[in-house]
């Protein structure tokens, strides 16, 4: 037979699904449109300017990197670079905005060996390494004011502390202002909404599971509000204030659910969530900094292996556990 | 009555349109068969005294069987002479002892096949018997034989028969078109094995993407008490023997387990047809339903063919093969087996025939694992697959089998899901090869 020279011999199965690395990374890139969106409607061009020099930046150091001419490639490195400018001040200097983005990919990535080899969240890694480099452009009250709608403003004229910066700060903005985002923050942290609007997109594609999202949220919640301190005039209340302020939504939603630097199995990625929830807590309120979601995430994406070591699942009918 | 559904399992595209509403037609009597003497789980058939080269045969004669209990006697599938027993090709691979028989055109019956008796007065051990002789093995695919799962262990005792109709597998639709066309038969067949195994209930599992064949299946139980007929939720791989039974019956087969420990025996509806014609008929397995399709066929069908019918004179009478035909499988996509060439016969367990072209075939490299944990969700005996096939990759098989390597059924879903493209169902194939060697040694 002719035919035979063209058949293929390979193992079962012989169909695959349409997903790849690069549709898994442009479905997150569409989940963070609406995050992106929110900012610049709500810090104008300069947030606008951010995003796009730390992507364009993460995806040349990439490319050069590996040493390949597709600068899009499989899309991890624009995921990055975008993750990368969702935490920084909205009119951080475009200096600090190139060498972070630098980091994450290198420092956070490709040292590692590159994609599904990093054991921290890339993004974290480079906003740890210029919140530590260069506090005074991080920490304290480099955060612009919202200017909603006003595209051309000088948001950078205009800062202030963040909602978590203490209690004044705190009672200064209400609930609904921190969901709708309209107070001052890293660039993609702000709008509670926007952020849940771009999960839903990787919730219907099955990218990213309840658990950690939920853990992560849950343990804020509960914890905040049993020891979230007094400024709302009930628990209940408190406990929400500290999912919205500050980067409990953007770290449980988009950070704490990189799919590398997260655990695989179910239990793994409920114990993962509780964990950072439980973290972010400590730092906030026995911390030297306001804010403690991006260092309990890598504190947490450390653990992952041996979170994955201990939850393996039971098999079906299996009787006794073992890991 | 169980859950509903399954942890785990895909949706893959079914393609079963191809040939769902192809009615099953008889293919013409090949001009020659080669029968394996293995189509079989269990001891290989040793050639009887007097089949050799030279010797004529007729339809539905006893050509070969093994004095092992697990094996199944193999008959000839149609009249003729034998011109030649040796080494030939077989779908599982490695070539095996087969008898050649060239057709005399006559298709002339074996004398003495007679009905086994009557339903009410057959015993265990007369229906037991009659199934072993017809040779009949499951016809889903994994060849079991079907007499040695009609007789279990006294402390093992049955009370429920699953008739599977799921037919997962993307493509297939021989089971469909057996429910549809033979539904009276599959409900005798069923009450045979009952009776056979004195079980009081009997189920009979279709998943919900084959409503004609349900609807058709209800109006042939509406007499039955102790039949009933499940809808299954249409998720592969339904038709698995543990998913099956869990859904049905709730219960589930532990790890390293087989249905008979929760009181289940399973047949495929083939099977059950099978049974029913060994037992009014005497008539022994020689044919079954294949169905031929593909993107890759040009005439896709469904065709009752004869075993030992070699798969290039299938494709021929189904018009060929298309210039863009990548893989020829048996089976189905997701567990069928891919063949370098169309020179192997059609055997027992043979369900499909597929061609798969161009489009449908994957065959870019694949890249690096990152940990979506996509085959964590999508396995459905609950397994890490990528830490087993990372494990295997790096030749470490003792974690391999701490993993549960071997609770896999080899079902595909982890590698159907892999965005990274990865083999993972062939490196836990690989991890338990492995894994049974050293327990050997």
């Amino acid at each position: 037979m002719e035919m035979d020279k063209k058949l293929v011999v390979s193992s079962s199965p012989h169909i695959r699904s349409i997903d790849s690395v690069q549709s898994v990374m442009t479905d997150v890139l569409i989940a963070l449109f609406p995050v992106a969106l929110m900012a610049v409607l709500l810090f104008g061009y300069q947030a606008l300017l951010t995003m796009a020099i730390s992507v364009v930046t993460a995806m040349l150091v990439e490319a050069l990197w590996l040493k390949k001419r597709d600068i899009f490639s499989d899309r991890s490195a624009a995921v990055t670079g975008l993750l990368f400018a969702m935490v920084l001040p909205p009119a951080a200097p475009w200096w600090l905005v190139v060498i972070g983005s630098a980091m994450a990919i290198i420092i956070g990535k490709q040292v590692f060996g590159g994609i599904g080899y990093n054991i921290f969240n890339p993004a974290l890694v480079g906003r740890a390494i210029v919140v530590v480099s260069w506090g005074s452009h991080m920490v304290g009250t480099v955060w612009s004011t919202p200017e909603p709608f006003a595209f051309g403003a000088d948001i950078a004229a205009v800062t202030t502390a963040t909602p978590l910066a203490g209690e004044a700060q705190a009672q200064a903005v209400t609930l609904a202002q921190l969901f709708v985002g309209n107070v001052a923050g890293c660039l993609g942290e702000t709008s509670a909404f926007a952020l849940l609007v771009g999960a839903a997109w990787l919730f219907y594609k099955g990218h990213i599971d309840w658990r950690i999202p939920v853990g992560f949220i849950g343990t804020v919640f509960v914890l905040g509000a049993l020891l979230g301190g007094g400024f709302y005039e009930n628990h209940l209340l408190t406990g929400f204030f500290h999912v919205l302020a500050g980067g409990v939504m953007l770290g449980a939603l988009f950070m704490a659910t990189d799919l590398v630097t997260s655990p695989v199995t179910p239990v793994g990625k409920l114990i993962f969530g509780i964990g950072c929830g439980l973290i972010t807590i400590l730092i906030r309120l026995w911390g030297t900094m306001p804010e403690g979601v991006t260092f309990a995430i890598l504190i947490m994406n450390a653990l992952t292996p041996i979170i994955d070591n201990f939850t393996v699942p039971k098999q079906f009918g299996g009787v006794k556990k073992s890991a | 009555m169980g859950s509903t559904v399954f942890k785990g399992g895909v949706h893959p595209d079914y393609r079963k349109e191809i040939t769902a509403s192809l009615a099953v037609t008889k293919m013409k009597l090949p001009s020659k068969v080669v029968i394996p003497l293995q189509q079989h789980i269990g001891a290989p058939c040793e050639p009887l005294e007097g089949i050799e080269v030279g010797a004529e045969v007729k339809t539905g004669q006893r050509i070969a069987e093994s004095s092992s209990f697990v094996s199944a006697p193999i008959h000839a599938s149609i009249s003729g002479k034998i011109t030649e027993i040796g080494l030939y090709n077989h779908p599982l691979g490695r070539p095996v002892q087969a008898v050649t028989i060239e057709s005399d055109g006559q298709d002339q019956w074996v004398d003495g096949l007679k009905p086994a008796g009557d339903l009410s007065s057959l015993t265990s051990q007369e229906i037991r018997k009659a199934v072993q002789e017809a040779g009949i093995v499951g016809l889903g695919g994994a060849t079991f034989p079907a007499h040695v799962k009609l007789s279990p262990p006294k402390e093992k005792p049955i009370d429920v028969v699953i008739i599977n109709g799921a037919e997962c597998e993307p493509y297939l639709t021989a089971d469909h078109r057996v429910m549809l066309e033979k539904t009276e038969k599959i409900v005798f067949g069923l009450k045979i094995m009952m009776k056979a195994l004195g079980a009081e209930k009997g189920i009979i599992g279709i998943e919900d993407n084959k409503a004609d064949a349900i609807q058709a299946m209800e109006q042939a139980i509406a007499e039955e008490d102790a039949i009933s007929i499940n809808r299954l939720h249409t998720k592969y791989p339904q038709g698995a023997e543990k998913m099956l039974i869990l859904v049905t019956t709730g219960r589930k087969v532990p790890s390293g387990g087989l249905p008979m420990d929760v009181g289940v025996v399973n047949h495929n509806v083939g099977t059950a047809v099978a049974v029913c014609d060994a037992i009014r008929e005497g008539k022994p397995l020689i044919e079954r339903v294949v169905t031929v399709t593909g993107e890759g066929v040009n005439t896709p069908a469904n065709l009752l063919i004869r075993v030992g019918t070699l798969v290039s004179d299938v494709l021929e009478t189904c018009g060929g093969l298309k210039e863009e035909t990548r893989k020829l499988i048996i089976g189905g996509p997701m567990m069928g087996l891919a063949q370098s060439n169309a020179d192997l016969p059609v055997i027992k367990g043979t369900s499909g025939i597929l061609a798969l072209t161009d489009d449908d075939v994957y065959l870019a490299e694949s890249s690096p694992c990152i940990r979506c944990a996509k085959c964590v969700t999508a396995c459905p005996v609950q397994l890490v697959p990528t830490d087993i096939a990372q494990a295997a990759e790096h030749g470490l098989f003792k974690k391999a089998e701490k993993l549960h390597a071997l609770d896999c059924f080899e079902c595909g879903c982890c590698a159907y899901v892999c965005p990274s493209k990865i083999p993972l169902t062939q490196l836990i194939r690989i991890a338990k090869a492995e894994i049974v060697k050293a327990k050997k040694r």
